[in-house]
């Protein structure tokens, strides 16, 4: 087996389960920090597939800006949860 | 119950994710080798990365609707954040740390923005890459507390959101005399190209930081 060919099946596990625990995970902060830790993967995986294009809008929008927005809406949730109770 | 209902959406789900793939394996020989042209007109096209050729020239259209549908999405975002603001959302200072971290990265972050700009004519890069690396720097900026959300997004801001729209349609309309729309003079194509790349970059890197700080505003 050579590097490569580890590296990548490596690679396809951490996708899979990635995307496996992102979606079945009951906390939904660790769910958002699962999704960029897949999106991070998924570029590059894409880099490996030989499309660099694909990969650099994957890392700054996919993983980056995607999931600021989505742990920014974590934290709105989380304080509407918080306010009846005071 | 749940239990049934979970095993049957990952039973319809896997059913599905099998016949799209199964679908894509049994697709027939391309009959139009959209490859080779590319390479063919490469040389008219004013760039020398294919991937900016057929963003930019060969497709054209599709990358200007996609801007102007993204400008479509921030409206919407404004048009829902807009009454949810009736405290005036200011920055909350955050760690020491992160602020001298946000003020170290961001200038580095416009620099790599502007090298992902020039670079895509030639090498992976171009607009949409460049313009989110510089909404990641306002999103960096935000998080640190050193920029206001967008509350009222006054003139200048707005008329950086509109402006590479406004340059690709102008561009787009200025080739009519000559044949079509979006046709661009072989001679000026690079310098046309990295002008509407220059005004997407900017446009699509506040509107991507918009899209964030315009709801990172609404309810603090």
């Amino acid at each position: 087996m050579t590097p490569a060919l580890a590296f990548d099946l490596l690679l396809i596990a951490a996708l899979l389960w990635s995307a496996a625990r992102a979606l079945t995970i009951a906390d939904v902060f660790h769910a958002v920090v699962l999704f960029i830790v897949f999106g991070l993967l998924m570029a590059l995986a894409w880099a490996r597939l030989g499309a660099p294009d694909i990969a650099l809008a994957e890392a700054a929008i996919g993983a980056g800006l995607t999931g600021a927005l989505l742990l920014d809406a974590v934290g709105h949730l989380r304080a509407r949860q918080r306010e009846p109770e005071q | 119950m749940k239990a049934w209902l979970t095993a049957l959406t990952v039973l319809l789900c896997s059913g599905l994710a099998l016949a799209l793939g199964g679908a894509m394996l049994a697709l027939p020989e391309f009959a139009v080798r959209l490859p080779a042209q590319v390479t063919a007109n490469l040389d008219t096209s004013g760039v020398s990365h294919p991937v900016t050729a057929v963003l930019l020239n060969f497709r054209g259209y599709d990358t200007l609707l996609e801007v102007a549908v993204l400008l479509l999405a921030l409206l919407g975002v404004f048009a829902l954040s807009r009454h949810a603001d009736e405290h005036a959302p200011r920055a909350t200072p955050a760690h020491p740390v992160l602020q001298t971290l946000a003020r170290l990265l961001a200038p580095l972050m416009v620099l790599v923005a502007g090298y992902l700009l020039w670079v895509g004519a030639h090498a992976p890069g171009g607009a949409f890459q460049a313009g989110a690396v510089l909404a990641a720097a306002g999103v960096l900026l935000r998080l640190a507390g050193l920029l206001p959300a967008w509350a009222q997004p006054g003139r200048l801001l707005r008329g950086g959101l509109a402006l590479g729209l406004l340059v690709f349609l102008a561009v787009a309309v200025a080739g009519l005399p000559q044949g079509s729309l979006l046709h661009y003079p072989v001679s000026m194509a690079g310098a046309l190209i990295l002008l509407v790349e220059a005004g997407l970059t900017l446009s699509i890197g506040l509107t991507l930081a918009g899209l964030y700080l315009a709801s990172a505003g609404a309810k603090r």
